[in-house]
């Protein structure tokens, strides 16, 4: 008897079998037109002269200073929106004080904001014609079209990722473990590093992840702010969009090969911590 | 509960150096460079502005810019909550794949999916060569701008509302369904309006994004003036005058529209959220 009511049960939470086949076989068509096509694309394009060739591609001289620049800019704009990301965490979730909601928003601010606009921005502030650039200029500090420019655009578009990750997680935390701690006579940054720390590293790391990610793969903000000078600050995306311009085919789906490649880690590493420590993961990421 | 600890004066240390670092990096990352933007354009003057917007070729950028984005995010809307609906409430084989396939879009870096998408649609391309007897010409027109703004927004509605679809109870479907409503019905009337605000709070990010978009747009749209010219290409393109006025004005009206959008889907929201408390 349990078991005929079960069926019936299931069956007015779902839509007829039928419907469900082909929502789902449309669903998949879809996925790999949409997502796979693309992907197997910049595999299929780097490849098609052959493996050699496309390893020649990360020999030339253009080809690996855009892969050590966007290596160096990774890894200083990343630390820096994690430091950020922790800070801003640690205040908002700790502390009260007015105008949270509204610095939230303002955390938030970077992604309704294009990566142009916001490289314009940073030109206007840094660039020759403003009163701060000329100062910079006066002082031979070089911020547009040149490294620094391109850490700032990197951390601009990247910047909500960490603080978006952690605030969540350490709200539900709420603030009582660190109190105790307190209580037991531990030091402030020895309440951080045991306590708080353990607790919230998976969510950094995630946080880190997305956020390198976004970094690596940045374009429009450093296309603005570089200048694209040739071997000086052409990131790899900056430097695929030269190949290819250039009509170098090979050449462009080769590196963009190498940055699709550093997708795949990132959302397999992605999905394994989803997998693995979803409890500990901002609410609204577990599935 | 977790109110009245945020209100009561916190023993923990720190504040004053996570308060001035947070304000710090966020003054010099976001809010000086945008202060500066909008600085800019109050020394030119609202008049002047005006003036330099006022051209035709930035207002078919502008309008292609957000109708693009407008088609494309509706197109994520409708497919992303069929989408989340079937990775939660379906199996069949592949699923967990396609679920971590979905974030694609925000791990491939833009210009990447631009030149793979030009590599697909253009005339000889895979896709290209079976739709261009048909006569459907998708790159170098303004639909490969859609097809862009698709790929890179898909992932937007199906986030925000898988959570909400997981945590929905099944005892309501019944519910509706021994009350004599059709499957559809029920799917119309008691699922869909609970999972209106976190659809629309997808749509908003998926629209925002698409409107400022530039890596994945500018290999696929053949950048045509008029046709199929990009707002925020033609900010590249004044900024490679040292046009800066120009530029900045451009920039302005972008945020302003997308502003403007941002508080009407909010509003569209709060409606929403009223109506779910009434139903």
């Amino acid at each position: 008897m349990s078991d005929i009511t079960l069926i019936r049960a299931e069956s007015v939470t779902t839509e007829p079998r039928l419907v469900r086949g082909v929502v789902i076989a449309t669903v998949l068509a879809l996925i790999a037109v949409l997502l796979f096509a693309p992907l197997i694309a910049v595999f299929a394009e780097a490849l098609r002269q052959g493996w050699a060739a496309s390893l020649e591609a990360f020999a030339s001289a253009d080809a690996q200073s855009a892969i050590r620049l966007t290596l160096i800019v990774a890894a200083i704009a990343v630390p820096l929106n994690a430091v950020f990301g922790i800070a801003a965490a640690w205040a908002i979730t700790k502390f009260d004080f007015r105008g949270k909601a509204f610095l939230i928003t303002l955390i938030d601010l970077p992604f309704s904001v294009s990566p142009v606009v916001a490289g314009l921005a940073l030109v206007l502030l840094f660039g020759v014609n403003s009163s701060l650039g000329a100062w910079l200029v006066a002082n031979d500090l070089k911020i547009v079209f040149a490294f620094p420019g391109i850490v700032l655009a990197t951390m601009f578009v990247t910047f909500p990722f960490v603080a978006r990750e952690l605030i969540p997680v350490m709200i539900e935390q709420g603030r009582a473990e660190e109190e105790v701690a307190l209580t037991l006579g531990a030091s402030g940054w020895r309440v951080f590093f045991t306590v708080t720390l353990p607790n919230i590293r998976w969510a950094l790391l995630y946080g880190v992840l997305l956020c390198n990610a976004r970094a690596m793969g940045e374009f429009g903000a450093v296309a603005v702010i570089s200048g694209k000078i040739r071997g000086e600050t052409t990131t790899m995306p900056i430097m695929i969009e030269m190949f290819y311009n250039e009509y170098l085919s090979v050449a462009a789906f080769s590196l963009a090969a190498l940055l699709a490649l550093l997708a795949l880690v990132t959302l397999t590493l992605k999905s394994a911590l989803e997998w693995r420590h979803a409890d500990l993961l901002a609410a609204t990421r577990r599935h | 509960m977790r109110a009245s600890i945020l209100r009561s004066p916190s023993p923990l240390p720190g504040f004053g150096l996570s308060f001035g670092i947070m304000m710090a990096i966020l003054s010099i990352v976001v809010l000086l460079p945008i202060g500066a933007l909008l600085g800019r354009g109050l020394m030119i003057g609202p008049a002047d502005l005006w003036d330099m917007v006022n051209s035709r070729r930035i207002w078919s950028a502008l309008s292609l810019s957000f109708r693009a984005a407008l088609i494309a995010s509706l197109f994520n809307l409708a497919f992303g909550l069929i989408l989340a609906w079937v990775l939660v409430r379906y199996r069949f084989w592949g699923r967990k794949l396609v679920d971590a396939a979905v974030d694609l879009p925000f791990a491939l870096p833009t210009a990447v999916a631009g030149i793979a998408l030009t590599a697909l649609y253009a005339p000889n391309g895979v896709f290209g060569q079976v739709l261009a007897p048909l006569g459907i010409k998708v790159a170098y027109t303004e639909l490969g701008i859609w097809m862009a703004l698709i790929f890179i927004g898909l992932p937007f509605v199906v986030r925000t509302v898988q959570p909400v679809i997981e945590e929905l109870e099944r005892e309501v479907e019944e519910v509706s369904a021994t009350l004599g409503a059709r499957r559809a019905y029920t799917l119309r009337r008691v699922v869909l309006p609970t999972l209106a605000p976190a659809a629309l709070t997808g749509f908003a990010l998926a629209l925002a994004r698409s409107v400022g978009e530039y890596g994945s747009v500018i290999f696929i749209a053949g950048n045509i003036p008029n046709l199929t010219e990009i707002a925020p290409l033609l900010i590249v393109i004044r900024l490679e005058e040292y046009n800066y006025d120009a530029a900045a004005a451009i920039g302005i009206a972008m945020l302003l529209i997308s502003f403007a959008m941002l508080l009407a889907i909010n509003l569209v929201q709060i409606w929403s959220r009223r109506r779910i408390g009434l139903v």
